[in-house]
């Protein structure tokens, strides 16, 4: 097993380059607001399941109700966010970190290679 | 042949099947990589396969499924909650933590902080939490057995969890990750096959309209439309106030405490890198979100075709409602034998659930004895990597046998809440400390061992002074009164006392770290110096 080691400056660098602060505010301007958004759709079903018992309780067709709905919906939104995150992975986040991790590892200064 | 012979033949074949690719698995296992992650070399798709073998504890299978069919819509609260909070772990967790951990939830803290400190609250956390879930499992294994084999005498329930546990010890000892992950990869093909069988005769058997499955259940019920409307279970109009917070605490532990559980955490470092990572993640949002709508059908198909009055009859917690449901939608499509078969090849697969879960967790405790506490907090660091996963199996031994020794204590008592215990504790003192370190730059060592601490002491400390501890009929001490704290679950205090403690234990303290941040930071993202897999 091969473990590179690098000096810590190496990463001082490559985290105040343009490239890779470009790739944080990708992961995170991406990341953040949709565990934000995620968490409060959530909260408002619980919250609903318990304050809003005669809204959920609403049929809309033949025994299906709103709170049944409403707790699909949750399903269908999380698989949605699951994909819709690979998507976004795939298409801006692993080619700039790619790029950015040849860089770095095949940077022939301040490395050398430990044999653990 | 009796439906009993024929589960437990059904078992016994698991089981030797397990043990077979468990010995075959440790043929490779030598380094501590692989007994610790597996050597890093399984698939996206496999780690998912496991991750949902992982995950679908028998709590989710037999609880919810039980949940539902005795009070109707409050079960799928649950598996709603549990389902959701996957989202944490891969927008938040997943990828980070592989690229910046190595074998325990510590390795992370531990790359920009004091190790020490850190990797004891992080090891007393990790092994407080899995075994707190490990009895869970133990009791229900219990329990288990008396209703699906007949087996009745404390005795006989006490020999079902000496039995478990040896067989979760062997698996571990013998196996490590790599038998784990094979036991649970086993395991959630049978109970996905399973329970999707069971779905399609129900929903056959009812012309496949969810409509005329949900009407049949709130009719057979007893309790019309209310069945199908949250409220019967958790924050009842008769509970108030208090019964509603409840409930919102309860949604916020199942939410934020997956991300933060030991034995999930550890399952990210057994494939090759984080796209893997990632991949495995997706793939076990798919199989357990797909599993807990299996679980809908289980619940409502139970109350309709078995009814609560008998369900309640074998298990006032209505643990058997999947295996009764199996008999009854057997015995009216194929009749009287296929029942029988129907009934047998659930309890089987209910076992084998127990056995993968119980393994996951033995592992990722003595997993984190042996790397954070034994290596490098008695050892400081010096312990051969030999030692060190000899120190594992011992650990897990012990942790196994610590597992059987309670569990027969605790099988005649009241222990379902342990399950929200342990994801309260993960949500309260695991995840603030993990974010933190992952996110936030002026994080320190103090932050994270008060974050920990706080997290875990407090989550506890409330349980240990609410109902579900003693104060009321179906409390875990029902003849003692020392209940003051009203709600049952302590996520909504003790999380954001956790995340409290770890920012005001950062800024009263002076440390701060810039280059190591901007190393993890660059690292996590990127996969720069992440462990790679061993080779073939």
């Amino acid at each position: 097993m091969t473990t590179q080691h690098h000096d810590s400056s190496v990463y001082e660098e490559i985290g105040g380059s343009e490239r890779f602060q470009e790739l944080k505010r990708r992961y995170r301007s991406w990341a953040f607001p949709m565990t934000v958004a995620f968490l409060a759709w959530y909260l408002l079903y619980v919250v609903l399941s318990g304050f809003a018992r005669d809204f959920m309780g609403t049929k809309l067709f033949g025994n299906i109700n709103v709170a049944l709905i409403f707790g699909l919906l949750q399903f269908v939104s999380t698989f949605l966010i699951a994909w819709a995150y690979n998507r976004h992975s795939l298409a801006k986040l692993d080619p700039l970190a790619d790029e950015l991790r040849h860089e770095i590892e095949g940077a022939p200064s301040g490395e050398k290679e430990v044999k653990a | 042949m009796s439906e009993t012979t024929l589960s437990t033949i059904l078992f016994l074949l698991f089981v030797v099947g397990t043990l077979a690719i468990t010995f075959w698995a440790s043929r490779n296992t030598k380094t501590a990589a692989d007994y610790y992650a597996g050597g890093r070399q399984f698939s996206g798709v496999q780690n998912g396969l496991a991750i949902g073998g992982d995950y679908m504890s028998a709590a989710s299978f037999l609880g919810i499924a039980g949940i539902i069919a005795l009070s109707g819509y409050d079960g799928f609260l649950y598996s709603i909650g549990f389902l959701v909070a996957w989202l944490v772990a891969l927008l938040l967790v997943a990828e980070l933590m592989r690229n910046s951990g190595k074998f325990t939830m510590a390795d992370v803290l531990a790359f920009r902080m004091s190790p020490r400190p850190v990797r004891t609250a992080a090891g007393v956390s990790t092994i407080t939490v899995s075994i707190v879930y490990l009895l869970a499992q133990m009791v229900g294994a219990g329990a288990l057995v008396t209703l699906l084999l007949g087996v009745t005498s404390s005795n006989g329930k006490a020999l079902t969890i000496v039995g478990v546990g040896i067989l979760m010890i062997v698996y571990v000892v013998v196996g490590g990750m790599k038998g784990t992950t094979w036991v649970q990869i086993v395991k959630a093909v049978l109970l996905m096959g399973g329970a999707t069988l069971v779905t399609l005769l129900v929903l056959g058997h009812y012309g496949f309209s969810l409509s005329g499955l949900l009407g049949d259940a709130a009719t057979q019920s007893g309790k019309g439309a209310a069945f199908l409307e949250p409220g019967l279970k958790y924050g009842t109009e008769a509970q108030g106030l208090a019964g509603k917070i409840d409930l919102i605490s309860l949604g916020l532990a199942l939410v934020l405490g997956t991300a933060g559980l030991p034995h999930i955490l550890i399952r990210f470092y057994t494939v090759p890198t984080a796209r893997d990572a990632r991949k495995s993640v997706l793939w076990g949002i798919g199989i357990i979100g797909t599993f807990y709508l299996l679980t809908l059908v289980l619940g409502f198909g139970a109350a309709a075709l078995v009814g609560s009055k008998t369900i309640s009859e074998q298990n006032a917690a209505g643990n058997t409602a999947a295996p009764q449901l199996a008999k009854a939608v057997g015995n009216l499509i194929f009749g009287e034998v296929g029942g029988t078969i129907l009934l047998a090849v659930i309890a089987a697969v209910a076992f084998a659930t127990i056995l993968a879960v119980v393994a996951g967790l033995t592992l990722a405790s003595s997993s984190s004895f042996a790397h954070d506490l034994y290596a490098h907090v008695f050892r400081r660091g010096k312990a051969t990597e030999r030692e060190e996963v000899m120190v594992a199996r011992i650990s897990a031994f012990v942790i196994g046998a610590v597992a059987i020794g309670l569990g027969i204590l605790a099988q005649g008592l009241n222990v379902a809440f342990l399950v929200a215990l342990a994801f309260a504790v993960a949500a309260s003192g695991n995840l603030p400390a993990i974010l933190y370190s992952l996110f936030w730059k002026r994080f320190n060592t103090a932050g994270a061992v008060s974050a920990i601490y706080v997290g875990l002491v407090s989550a506890i400390f409330l349980v240990v002074f609410s109902p579900v501890v003693s104060g009321s009929a179906s409390a875990m001490f029902p003849d003692a009164d020392f209940a003051w704290f009203p709600l049952s679950n302590p996520g909504i205090i003790s999380i954001p006392l956790g995340f409290l403690a770890g920012w005001l234990g950062t800024i009263l303290s002076k440390e701060s770290n810039d280059a190591k941040f901007a190393e993890i930071e660059v690292r996590s993202l990127t996969g720069v110096g992440a462990e790679k897999a061993t080779p073939h």
